[in-house]
């Protein structure tokens, strides 16, 4: 085996199961522990899906409900609150990338561009924090800076007479879709800098050297060097981050819940949470995470595909 | 030739002699307030949290306590069910943790081996829950069927294995242990079995610092699971019961009328709801400084494509 290996690379050695299992048969065993894991807990939950397409009754289980075909499916776009769900997810996810995925790139290059070392790593250090907050934290700390009468922003622009009423950042809706949308740039900026930095350092510094020769100003550099340096890394991020764009993150939403704002935090997570678990509507909550699930996977596979086609690296 | 040479280290970002320009003003002071935004908010709580009932609700607290005391502290200590859920999620996430990195280390190692047979198609087993996953609905019947609803485990067994930090572990492992290393061991006549705990583990101490991290971290910030698999008490991680005590204040802030400061129908006074969210916050403050630089070097491993 390590013979073949290391003499003759080009030719491939066909082993046979029988003497791949008696040299790995060790390998084999600890593969074991997931491949069950996973088949426990992921696999066994796809029959669930039938669910779907099924006329389901939790009493009379599978056997006992009939098929409907996509009944289900066209029951929920008939349904208005789904399609106000699906508007709101689609929306916000698409404003949540237009705002959210710049900023790390743009906060990458500043990083980049700032000379004091020191101050570097503090505000590194600071503005990954974020990231390591649970939601229910985040939550609770925006509430307490930006209720109407008691929150701290409001307090102190009501003392210095800037306004004269509270602004109810979080207790309407349009307002609130704004604090959501920048608390969610804030939780993710600064760990999002990380691979665009290491990014930025394999770009080969005989680059900038010919463009101080040249005569370049910092724009330029980063212009031309620092930013056509991480494009393979912008693409791949944005490909991930299309694969997102149906996906809806139940704790984040909830964090921010209250009555007020109903009409636009109603996003696709709740509606499975509130109608599929709530009011045990499975047949509803299946499909529609079943239709979340099939979009992200055909998102990724297409803007891989013309990632590709556009010559850069590709996810897969 | 002395200036080029100036100049060449000025790519790296270390030029020491050099005019200081607006552009660097700029950078800074946005860096600074960035940086305030994420350090503002937590010392305001804090204060809150050790400042009297009495200001707080005159709205006289800012960034310096009035009345110093700890009695909401000594409340929230003295409070059973939240020192016992702290105790508890400490538990339930070291556990998470050990059995998710025996769990990774056992699907990245053998998939790491060029010669595996079967290895493409195993691979693909693994991978297919990272892009299709069959929703919360499914997975609740499915938890529900297993017996697992309102048990700790459910807060465990369905999330150790990860597709992603598998990945990050078969690249590293593929990436920084030389082959030869392991085709010497085994001449001498080792297992599989020892090369692994002998030669790879050993060798692969960092990553294997760093994935406990996204391990540790990922279970004891998660919640959402809460929702659909936990109903009893004793058996919530902290975290969801800040998120309920948030929730139930904030729901009866709404209701009474507009939130005009009249604190009367709050459930949770507002000090000792500050000094939850420190008591929940506290912990990975604590050891957020120790683990940063592992973080780091894990997201950049996890960058290199498996």
């Amino acid at each position: 085996m390590a013979k073949s290996k290391t003499q003759t690379p080009q030719v491939r050695v066909r082993t046979t199961w029988k003497n791949a299992i008696r040299r790995d048969w060790q390998l084999y065993l600890l593969l074991l522990v997931p491949i069950t894991l996973v088949v426990v807990f992921n696999y066994a939950a796809y029959p669930g899906l039938r669910m779907a397409f099924m006329d389901y009754k939790p009493m009379k289980g599978f056997a006992g409900s009939d098929w409907v075909g996509l009944k289900v499916f066209q029951k929920i776009f008939k349904d208005r609150d789904f399609t106000r769900a699906l508007r709101n997810s689609l929306a916000f996810n698409f404003l949540d990338l237009l705002v959210g995925f710049p900023m790390p790139i743009i906060l990458a290059l500043m990083l980049n561009e700032l000379r004091f070392m020191r101050f570097k790593k503090v505000s590194q250090t600071i503005l990954y924090l974020p990231h390591f907050l649970s939601w229910a934290i985040i939550g609770a700390v925006a509430y307490t800076m930006f209720r109407p009468a008691t929150g701290l922003v409001n307090t102190l622009l009501m003392k210095y007479g800037i306004i004269s009423e509270g602004i109810p950042f979080l207790n309407e809706k349009w307002h609130w879709a704004a604090t959501y949308l920048l608390i969610g740039v804030w939780q993710s900026m600064g760990w999002g800098t990380i691979l665009y930095l290491a990014a930025i350092t394999s770009i080969n510094g005989e680059l900038y050297e010919a463009c101080i020769i040249d005569g370049a100003n910092k724009w330029q550099k980063m212009w031309h060097v620092t930013l056509p340096g991480i494009r393979g890394t912008i693409v791949t991020l944005l490909i991930m981050n299309l694969g997102r764009v149906m996906g809806s993150n139940l704790e984040r939403l909830t964090a921010f819940d209250n009555t007020q704002v109903r009409d636009f935090q109603y996003q696709l997570a709740i509606y499975i949470y509130e109608k599929g678990m709530g009011a045990g509507k499975y047949a509803e909550g299946t499909a529609v995470g079943l239709f979340q699930s099939l979009v992200g996977v055909v998102l990724v596979l297409l803007s891989d595909k013309v990632a590709k086609s556009l010559g850069e690296d590709g996810l897969l | 030739m002395a200036k080029k040479n100036m100049e060449a280290t000025a790519s790296d970002g270390s030029r020491a002699i050099s005019k200081f320009h607006i552009s660097d003003l700029i950078i800074i002071l946005v860096l600074v307030i960035l940086c305030a935004t994420c350090v503002v908010p937590f010392w305001h709580v804090l204060v809150k949290s050790i400042s009297g009932d009495g200001p707080v609700m005159m709205k006289e607290v800012f960034f310096w306590p009035k009345e110093f005391t700890l009695s909401a502290y000594s409340k929230v200590f003295s409070d059973r069910s939240m020192v016992r859920s702290m105790i508890y999620s400490v538990g339930v996430t070291l556990l998470f943790t050990l059995l998710g990195m025996i769990t990774c280390t056992c699907a990245a190692y053998p998939l790491s081996k060029k010669r595996l047979k079967g290895k493409g198609f195993i691979t693909f087993v693994l991978m297919v829950p990272m892009y299709f996953t069959a929703g919360m609905i499914p997975s609740f019947i499915l938890m529900f069927n297993l017996h697992l609803i309102d048990n700790m485990w459910v807060l465990i067994l369905p999330l150790i294995y990860s597709p992603y930090n598998m990945l990050v572990m078969k690249t590293y492992f593929q990436s920084t242990i030389p082959d030869s290393l392991e085709e010497s061991a085994y001449l001498d006549g080792a297992s599989n079995f020892q090369v692994l705990t002998k030669i790879v583990l050993p060798l692969s101490k960092p990553i294997l610092a760093t994935l406990s991290l996204f391990y540790a971290v990922g279970r004891w910030n998660a919640y959402g699971d809460h929702m659909y698999y936990i109903r009893s008490d004793s058996v919530r991680m902290i975290q969801y019961k800040l998120y309920l005590l948030v929730q139930g204040a904030e729901a009866s802030i709404s209701a009474s009328l507009g939130d005009t400061g009249g604190a009367t129908n709050i459930t949770t006074p507002e000090v000792l709801q500050a000094a939850c969210i420190m008591f929940v916050t506290v912990p990975i403050i604590i050891v957020y400084p120790f683990l940063q630089k592992y973080f780091v070097k894990g997201a950049m491993v996890g960058a290199v494509k498996g």
